[in-house]
């Protein structure tokens, strides 16, 4: 970013302007570009996306009336909710009950600073990048924490107290399982952590030694956690608290948290690629500056996005554990295993002080093996399933 | 329930802290209909949950005897709406019964092939429930897919879906429409393996089983002492069933088993023994209703009963074993055409009692786990 500003301060435009304004003004058209164009668009994209997974999971077909195969019904929901009443009720603290959506808003879009689009697009280069995300969304629980109390409702109180127990806690399997990533590169600027993989999934650094492969799986269940995902949505446990921290919440305000609860997806797989699975690297295969990085921006959202496939998988999959069940694995479980895999990678590193390739190739072929097996699954029951379609009984006229 | 149940009680040692008083229902996603608990928590663990009843009293035993014997066969639809079968079976034996009225073999047949679908579906309902109640969504809607199919055959039967009327003194309504032993045979078929697929998605699942796995365990003389009935009292290893212990209708002619719970996960009694028993009671029922389709022979279904039903001076209590356990009817009649008095006994209400023991010191998510593994269907509690 600052780059692109550099080349246009020396081509002699804004020659009027003070340096530090040019920068700050680039900022906040980039901040702006990224907030409408791609937070808003991926965020309410993702809800259709999750409820039209969930339906196939559910064997219903889901939303399809709005649009093309409904691909348009996240703009109806969004259209809706803002259209409705926003209702604030007569016992609610008025000020933190306005202010809860925009602190966790800020929470959630402020990530945006230092996720990478492509090895040109992001907004800001910071070096304590990956420090910087885990900050920010903290704030989150701040908002959390904020709705919960402000609404004088005891459903909201509880869910907006286990959100906060919750996520505090799961930053900690979190940091820490980020640690080995940080070791291992030296960094915590986003853009080097990509630059020092490669495009070759041998070359990620999943597979870079094993601690990495484990840290890379308790990262993913700590991110979903700390998003409020099945199986940890306590916070908003519809069965247990009615809605949770949002119960009391109405129009616009309750469609800012639902924009933050799938965003924040995009931001779980954002991360894992960037630290995990190689980012937006590609082999240069154009000499184009536009397609090269049109295709590391696909990419890099691609592999980003197929995490959000697996967090709605998950959804469809299991059911919600208790709340003392929640703290059990992230202190019991989690935070022991990132402990000792935090200091097996730093062991690693003094034994093996440039990398170990022929780990990282034994290591890509389990990968591979793993997902050899899993597909072999699948095709099993996809197989087994056929075989109940063919007799599957209707009477149902609109079968 | 008098005020000083509300009162908020302070503990004296250390830090002040206040119990919360939290108002659990009519409204809330998963009591199941209009139940409302009173439920005294501190912080997540619940101190107890009273159960308020009442939301859903239609006066349902009055009207009996407002509206004369044959007239009344609707309301019980609305008794139990999820198994309205049993809650029809219950009433006509009692008429029966009054009047020493046989009902033809084939009747009887065609109302335990109608039951045993009600039963399945009400269990399915049962289980879909529960699953989603501890936050799985998925087998709920897999379980509904089946109880359409269900839903459909029974259409198909009595012209209804959820509130049959399907059966009469004497008898049943309508004998079994052409086609409608293959549909049920075929949908049979398909529904045993999709019932092994939801125990592949959900029953072993290890979240799932450690959520209820030793929760709100009952022994099997507090639940006798509680008066529990039906699953709720097998799965605490009291192995009692009406339809096997105090036989009616046709069921000494077929063969079935009555699962138990045998606490393999947990205790004896707990969540997941209710869930379970409640599972191995489908297989049951669709074995019954095979055989029935094998057995029945052609025939009349419904005996001459006089339109002016007037049954002799006297009394009566039978028992049938409903969905949610030993229902029973009691019915006085003056030999008019009006019973004097009618009492319903239903399973719901004696569970109901019996939440606010199982509920102490459990964490509020299990508080919803227990509502949905006792199967309380909130119409049957009030009546």
């Amino acid at each position: 970013m600052q780059g692109y500003l550099d080349s246009l301060i020396a081509a002699g435009w804004f020659s009027a302007l003070p340096v530090q304004v040019v920068y700050a003004g680039g900022m906040l058209l980039a901040g702006a570009v990224v907030l409408f164009v791609f937070i808003l668009l991926v965020a309410g994209f993702t809800t259709f996306v999750e409820r039209r997974i969930w339906a196939r999971i559910h064997s219903r077909v889901g939303p399809n009336r709005v649009g093309p195969q409904g691909v348009l019904q996240w703009l109806a929901d969004g259209l809706k909710l803002f259209m409705k009443e926003d209702l604030i009720p007569a016992a609610a603290d008025r000020k933190l009950f306005r202010m809860a959506p925009y602190v966790v808003l800020m929470g959630f879009v402020a990530t945006f600073a230092v996720i990478p689009f492509s090895s040109r697009l992001v907004i800001a280069e910071m070096d304590i990048g990956l420090l910087f995300v885990l900050t920010v969304t903290s704030l989150v629980v701040v908002g959390i924490l904020m709705a919960g109390w402000a609404s004088n409702n005891k459903w909201s109180l509880i869910g907006g107290i286990r959100g906060a127990a919750q996520i505090v806690s799961y930053e900690i399997p979190a940091g820490l399982s980020i640690l080995p990533v940080v070791l291992l590169a030296g960094t915590l600027n986003m853009q080097e952590l990509i630059r020092q993989q490669g495009w070759a999934p041998w070359d990620w650094t999943l597979f870079a030694n094993p601690f990495a492969f484990v840290a890379f799986f308790l990262f993913f269940t700590a991110a979903l956690a700390e998003g409020n995902r099945t199986p940890f949505d306590l916070p908003e446990a519809e069965t247990e608290l009615v809605a949770g921290f949002v119960t009391e919440y109405s129009g616009v305000r309750y469609l800012m948290f639902f924009l933050v609860e799938w965003g924040n997806l995009y931001v779980i797989g954002a991360l894992v690629t960037t630290m995990f699975l190689g980012g937006w690297n590609i082999p240069p295969v154009t000499d184009s500056v536009f397609l090269q990085t049109l295709l590391e921006f696909l990419t890099f959202f691609f592999k980003a996005y197929f995490w959000v496939f697996v967090a709605i998988w998950i959804r469809g999959t299991l059911p919600r554990v208790r709340v003392d069940q929640l703290m059990s694995v992230c202190w019991k479980y989690l935070v022991p295993i990132a402990f000792v895999n935090a200091i097996a990678t730093a062991l690693w590193i003094i034994a093996f002080p440039h990398g170990n390739r022929v780990v990282a190739f034994v290591m890509t072929g389990i990968g591979a093996a793993l997902v050899a097996l899993f597909f072999s699954r699948v095709a099993f029951h996809l197989r087994r399933s056929r075989v109940r379609a063919r007799n599957q009984f209707t009477l149902s006229p609109f079968a | 329930m008098g005020l000083q149940e509300y009162d908020i009680e302070v503990e004296r040692d250390g830090l002040d802290t206040e119990e919360m008083t939290l108002n659990m229902g009519p409204q809330h996603p998963s009591t199941h209909g209009v139940l409302r608990f009173v439920v005294k928590a501190d912080g997540e663990v619940m101190r107890k949950a009273t159960p308020d009843v009442g939301y859903l009293h239609r006066s349902i035993e009055k009207i009996a005897e407002k509206v004369g014997y044959h007239g009344f066969m609707p309301y019980t639809d609305r008794v139990d709406y999820v198994a309205a079968m049993f809650c029809n079976q219950s009433w006509a034996m009692a008429c029966e019964r009054l009047a020493a009225i046989e009902v033809p073999v084939r009747g009887e047949y065609c109302r335990v092939v109608a039951a045993e679908l009600n039963r399945i579906s009400s269990h399915l309902l049962s289980a879909a429930s529960m699953t989603l109640d501890i936050g799985a969504a998925t087998p709920f809607f897999h379980a509904f897919r089946e109880r359409e199919k269900i839903n459909d055959l029974l259409e198909e039967l009595c012209g209804a879906r959820l509130t049959y009327n399907y059966m009469r003194i004497g008898g049943v309504a309508w004998d079994l429409p052409p086609g409608f032993v293959e549909q049920t045979r075929a949908f049979l078929d398909d529904f045993e393996p999709a019932l092994a697929e939801f125990h592949d998605l959900i029953s072993g699942n290890k979240i799932y089983v450690e959520r209820i796995a030793g929760v709100a365990p009952t022994s099997a003389a507090r639940a006798v002492a509680y008066n529990l009935v039906g699953p709720n009292l097998r799965a605490s290893g009291v192995d009692f069933d009406v339809r096997r212990d105090i036989p009616y209708s046709i069921y000494p002619q077929l063969k079935f088993a009555v699962p138990v719970g045998r606490g393999e996960v947990g205790t004896i009694g707990d969540c997941f023994d209710r869930y379970i028993v409640r599972m191995r009671e489908i297989e049951q029922s669709v074995s019954l209703v095979r055989q029935c389709l094998e057995q029945m022979e052609p025939g009349p279904v419904l005996a001459k009963v006089p339109r002016k039903f007037r049954p002799p001076v006297g009394e009566v209590y039978v028992r049938v074993e409903s969905a949610r356990g030993d229902m029973g009817w009691y019915v006085v009649s003056d030999g008019s055409e009006f019973p004097v008095r009618c009492k319903i006994r239903t399973g719901s209400f004696a569970a109901m009692s019996m939440i606010e023991e199982l509920s102490r010191g459990l964490m509020l998510a299990d508080l919803v786990a227990v509502i949905a593994s006792l199967d309380i269907v909130a119409p049957e509690v009030d009546r």
